[in-house]
């Protein structure tokens, strides 16, 4: 006993500084209230929580899940068949396309978005170039929409999917493949009855990286999004800098991580049990 | 009736030969067993009778059909990996189901099948398990059932027992020799472990660095080896090199405590117990090699090591070896 807890002391240690403390420390101040001049008053109330049923802020809340949801389900779509691809290439492509993968970390992340910005805009690379092709006459607005935002988190996000998936496939064992083909199946079957539920937990892994840092993500939606597509996390990010509202900042902080963790259940089982459903009818 | 044929096939990987031109006609219903050492090419053979692996020249044939250009999944044959390859996330009966599935056999027959099955490799109660819930031998026994539920013209098995240990080895060797005979399925068995094949084939097929070296029933290759290979590789021999090359078993030589009048003469270096027989190892001086001598429970005579003994044997018991 103790010398087990010999080795799980630090773990402990961490865990309690880095999360348990913060965690404790919001949800505590999300019960709180303020003075005039934007300090914690330590008496107890529920008005965070019910501020956030405004009809306002519930817009919000609907339009970051949607957000979230949209980026993480284009991430999957997009690098499902990519990872697969960079699996079944030789090894030193493999390693090519790794490299090229996670080339866009090296450069600022501010950069990369306000590269976006360049490409957008009104008189932006984009624009220019489809009306010198003469396909329109006036300029789209694209930058400071929710499709500019959709579009920065996917480019932004879609490594953390491509990388777990791709891991996954490389763990899997290639003989169930020749066993699968030995028992009759067509490659298409292969795929879709070993490897995609052998590969499930990079699907896992990378669907949750990317929702919740997409949910999480301000400087995006401040960049490409402008005024008129605000996030939650733009609203959380305003109450502690901005508005210096700590209080509601927390009970934001404090729904958001619930709603987070929810939908990560609810994913899961839908993935578990659509998985299984369609053992029982399509084979 | 004829099940297999392989017509001059040859494999190479990357230019290199690893299975020489090889002709081979398989019965249907035969035991027939690929032996040699590791790395000689018996997998090699198998995927390519699997469809696995495409052969460089040659041609092969399943109950009279060329199949040498069909994918794996349209050969009506089933392969037992090395290493089992079971479906992780399957229970034991899902994975015997799958290749029913594939093959879209109706509900009602699927059910009757997976029973058969599971029946015949007494997995029964551990149907709704999963694969990395079962010990070795049990896992073993799920890739049998797996392949034989498919109902295949042959079952190909690439050292089956290979993983597993060896009182466990012993009773499974028993079993599937069992349930080959009551299912008449032509068996193709590729071991590297000589008893094995000996104990279980109809006919063994022996394989050295990619070559044939000789195809007969066990008891041909044991008593009538025609390489040094065969006769060295199955049970023990002692081959001498006089005028021609010759091998006399263990078993046919007699020792004599009188070393004048004996063919050979030399020193005991070693003695064996081996419960029913002894062995004494004699190392001849004039050879400069030594000689196994098995001697049955029979045999009372009191033998020390260093002792000078003459070896004898008839002429009859000589197998002659090579060209
Ligand atoms: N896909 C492959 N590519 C290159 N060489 C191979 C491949 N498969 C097998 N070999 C080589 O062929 C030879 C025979 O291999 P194998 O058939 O597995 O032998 P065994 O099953 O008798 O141990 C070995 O030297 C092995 O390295
Ligand atoms: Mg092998």
């Amino acid at each position: 006993m103790k010398r087990s807890f010999g080795i799980i002391a630090p773990v402990v240690l961490w865990l309690t500084v880095f999360l348990v403390v913060p965690m404790v420390a919001v949800i505590a101040v999300s019960f709180m209230q303020r003075d005039e001049l934007g300090n914690v008053v330590y008496s107890f109330t529920l008005d965070n929580y019910a501020r956030f049923f405004d009809p306002l802020y519930l817009g919000i809340y609907w339009d970051t899940l949607w957000l979230s949801v949209l980026t993480t389900a284009i991430c999957l779509l997009l690098s499902y068949p990519l990872a697969y691809y960079i699996s079944n290439a030789s090894p030193n492509r493999q390693k090519l396309w790794l490299i090229l993968i996670t080339v866009p970390f090296w450069i600022n992340f501010l950069i990369r978005t306000y590269a976006w910005v360049l490409l957008l805009r009104t008189q932006g690379v984009v624009n220019n170039a489809l009306i010198d092709i003469g396909l329109i006459q006036e300029p789209l607005q694209m930058l400071y929409t929710k499709g500019a935002v959709l579009l920065g988190m996917v480019y932004t996000f879609i490594p953390y999917m491509v990388l777990p998936i791709y891991v996954a496939l490389e763990q899997m064992d290639n003989r169930l493949l020749d066993a699968a083909s030995d028992l009759g199946a067509t490659r298409w079957k292969s795929f879709w009855h070993i490897t995609l539920p052998q590969t499930k937990s990079g699907i896992m892994t990378g669907s949750v990286l990317v929702f919740i840092t997409t949910a999480g993500m301000f400087v995006v939606t401040d960049i490409l999004g402008g005024a008129k597509a605000q996030m939650l996390s733009n609203i959380i990010q305003n109450q502690f800098l901005g508005a210096r509202d700590w209080p509601y900042g927390s009970a934001l902080s404090v729904l958001f991580v619930l709603s987070s963790l929810i939908i990560i259940g609810l994913f899961n089982r839908a993935l578990r049990s659509s998985y299984e459903a369609s053992k029982e009818a399509r084979v | 009736m004829l099940m297999i044929e392989l017509v001059n096939v040859e494999k190479h990987f990357a230019g290199q030969p690893v299975v020489h031109p090889l002709s081979l006609k398989i019965d249907e219903g035969e035991f027939l067993t690929l032996l040699g050492p590791s790395g000689c090419g018996k997998t090699t053979i198998l995927r390519m009778i699997a469809g696995f692996e495409q052969p460089t020249t040659g041609e092969i044939r399943l109950d009279g059909e060329n199949v040498t250009d069909l994918p794996p999944n349209k050969r009506n044959l089933n392969l037992v990996f090395q290493h089992y390859a079971l479906f992780p996330h399957m229970t034991v009966e899902q994975n015997i189901q799958f290749g029913l599935k594939m093959k879209k056999i109706p509900q009602a027959e699927q059910r009757e099948r997976i029973a058969d099955a599971i029946r015949l490799t007494q997995l029964t109660p551990l149907a709704k398990r999963f694969p990395h819930q079962l010990s070795g031998g049990q896992q073993q026994r799920v890739a049998i059932a797996r392949a034989i539920a498919n109902h295949p013209k042959v079952l190909l098995l690439d050292e089956p027992l290979g993983a597993l240990d060896l009182q466990l080895r012993k009773n499974l060797q028993g079993e599937l020799k069992q349930l080959q005979r009551n299912l008449g399925i032509t068996f193709v068995y590729v071991t590297h472990d000589q008893e094995e094949a000996m104990m279980m084939s109809d006919r063994i097929v022996i394989m050295n660095n990619g070559r044939v070296e000789q195809v007969g029933s066990p008891k041909d290759i044991y008593e009538r080896p025609e390489t040094l290979f065969a006769a060295t590789f199955v049970g023990e021999n002692n081959v001498f090199h006089e005028e021609h090359m010759f091998a006399v078993r263990p078993e046919k030589i007699r020792v004599a405590a009188e070393p004048e009048d004996a063919r050979k003469s030399g020193i005991i270096q070693d003695i064996v117990y081996l419960g029913n027989i002894h062995k004494l190892i004699v190392h001849l001086a004039h050879e400069q090699t030594n000689v196994t001598v098995a001697l049955d429970f029979t045999d009372e005579r009191k033998w020390e090591i260093g002792q000078r003994v003459g070896v004898n044997w008839n002429a009859q018991d000589e197998v002659m070896i090579g060209p």
